[in-house]
């Protein structure tokens, strides 16, 4: 399977990328091999082994519903580059 | 072509926060209204390391939600990351359920004015919410409060079985107040805690395919739900009319203007890359799990009003109004065992207590008396102590400091007049000084006899017994020798 160009730049965007020419090049030709290496999977034959929903073996693994104090503000915001009341302050966001 | 050869197409996808103490993958507490980033922790902030949990609650609720729904449960489900990039979600992904979540293929029943109507239940997934963003409005930025991050709530997705805005409210109402009865959340919709995205589309009646969706969200009051599918609605008619193409996108309803606008940042498609949540663990629920939860679900609100109609004996109209919400049937049930008067009960909820709740903008979980004291009130009115008129007026007061009836009217001294004597003195004073009173009554103007007692009514505050009153009246009036 080869992942084209096109491709290439459109997960780029949803990750928040820019790419220049060359690495939308680049990045086309290794996530091509990647794709093919983890394929490889693919030929396994999984006719008797039941159908797993997660990687993990565990289940069930919850918490109970017991408040535990929150951190204190200060030491949850100290290493935001920019705040103001308590809050992390932001480059203006448009809905 | 006119309005009246197209058909609506309305599904809904609710969003209700889940009351329980704590988040749903930390132990942060939930509570609306801190403070600012106060309600957080590593795990809200999404600090590099940090691992969520998921809260046992928060299964419990949203099996709940679905067994009170119809839905089946599943006995094997998964979390999912749902990516997008936004400020309000610290991590980069929501934590959501993507192909198998906890309940689907349930329904609920709505009225409608052509009956009942049965909704589809797609599906009820789990999921975190996402923080707030407080847009200056000088331009300083945003500001990111986390408090929300985290919060559970669940998704309920409905087919697109609701064909006009009216079926959309009635649909969003029955939801809300089956989750009240359950207590698997406040359902505020002024806090958000309940929200829906809207997906309207219009098709020629007839037409068997659906046509092309536009999804307006996280609108958070009825009356801006039922404006908006209407506004949508004609628009794609008049787009098609016009012989254009309704695209599919998302679109933001402004209440001000009343008007949809289409998003700005839309260029790319959703794509949200969904993949299966490495850090939780699946969910298994065994039979018995289900039957338990199954068990301590309590009376729904279908069922009351089946009750009230049956064996209260009350309207059809009344006994709807009384168990569309969780708080005014618990006020009802109480008040009636008290004062063995059902259909007064229903009726002060109805009429006088609906009304000052709209005066004050207050909700029927907003009332701080009991059942107690209202089945008091009626009580009270039954043995002849209060006239109604008091009664509307201690109920007023119970509104401001809630307390017994009995008590304020002591305090007040609105005890009911009822001795013969006392009142007689007022009638006859009365009746001397309107001698045209008289003359109209027995000239047939029934009207009269309401004027002359209100005219007492006057006098003694409300405090005389209306029955006595009126009696008294007419002896007066028609009697010989009541005039001395």
């Amino acid at each position: 399977m080869s992942v084209n160009k096109k491709e290439i730049v459109h997960l780029a965007k949803l990750s928040n990328l820019y790419l220049s020419e060359e690495e939308i090049e680049k990045y086309a030709k290794d996530l091509t091999e990647i794709i093919d290496f983890a394929s490889m999977i693919n030929s396994v034959n999984t006719d008797e082994i039941n159908e797993t929903i997660a990687a993990n073996e565990n289940f069930n693994v919850f918490r109970k519903d017991q408040v535990i104090p929150s951190m204190d503000r200060n030491l949850l915001l100290q290493n935001a580059p920019s705040q103001d009341d308590g809050m992390f302050r932001i480059p203006k966001v448009l809905n | 072509m006119s309005l009246l050869d197209y058909e609506v197409i309305i599904g809904l996808e609710v969003h209700c926060e889940l009351s329980t103490k704590t988040k749903i993958y930390c132990s942060c507490p939930t509570t609306f209204g801190a403070e600012p980033n106060t309600q957080c922790c590593p795990i809200c902030m999404a600090m590099p390391g940090t691992l969520p949990v998921l809260n046992e609650k928060v299964v419990e609720y949203a099996v709940k939600a679905g067994l009170a729904t119809n839905c089946k449960i599943a006995r094997n489900s998964k979390s999912d990351r749902k990516n997008y990039f936004y400020p309000d979600l610290p991590k980069a992904y929501q934590i959501s359920q993507f192909d198998l979540p906890l309940c689907y293929d349930g329904f609920i029943n709505i009225e409608t004015d052509e009956g009942e109507k049965t909704i589809g239940i797609t599906r009820i997934h789990i999921e975190e919410d996402a923080g707030k963003l407080n847009h200056d409005e000088f331009g300083r930025g945003t500001f990111v409060d986390l408090n929300r991050a985290g919060v559970p709530l669940i998704e309920v997705v409905s087919e697109p079985d609701l064909r006009s805005k009216e079926e959309a409210e009635s649909y969003l109402r029955k939801l809300k107040s089956i989750f009240e009865y359950i207590g698997i959340s406040d359902c505020k919709m002024q806090e958000g805690s309940l929200r829906a995205d809207v997906n309207v589309s219009v098709r020629k009646k007839g037409s068997a395919k659906f046509g092309t969706r536009t999804e307006m969200k996280n609108m958070n009051s009825f009356r801006s739900i039922s404006r908006a599918i209407e506004y949508e609605a004609n628009r794609q008619i008049e787009v098609i009319e016009n012989g254009g193409i309704i695209e599919q996108e998302t679109l933001r309803w402004d209440d001000i203007s009343g008007k949809t606008f289409s998003m700005r940042d839309k260029e790319e498609a959703q794509d949200y890359r969904y993949f299966p949540e490495p850090d939780l663990a699946a969910i298994k629920l065994s039979d018995e799990y289900i039957e338990n939860i199954k068990k301590s679900l309590p009376e729904l609100p279908e069922s009351r009003k089946k009750r009230y109609l049956l064996d209260m004996n009350l309207t059809e109209k009344a006994a709807k109004f009384v168990t569309d919400s969780k708080y005014f049937s618990n006020l009802f049930e109480e008040a009636s065992s008290i004062c063995n008067n059902p259909k007064a009960v229903s009726n002060w909820i109805m009429s006088d207590i609906a009304r000052i709740l709209n005066e004050r903008e207050e909700e029927p979980e907003d009332i701080r008396f009991s059942g107690k004291e209202l089945g008091e009130l009626v009580s009270l009115i039954d043995k002849g102590t209060i006239s109604s008129a008091i009664a509307k007026k201690i109920l007023e007061e119970m509104f401001e400091n809630p307390e017994n009836p009995s008590k304020i009217i002591e305090k007040k001294g609105w005890v009911q007049i009822s001795d013969e004597n006392a009142i007689k003195e007022i009638v006859n004073k009365i009746l001397e000084a309107n001698p045209q009173s008289i003359i109209d009554y027995k000239a047939g103007k029934d009207k009269a006899l309401g004027f002359l007692v209100g005219q007492a009514m006057k006098e003694t505050k409300g405090k005389a017994n209306p029955q006595i009153l009126n009696k008294l009246f007419l002896e007066g009036i028609l009697g010989d020798n009541s005039v001395k």
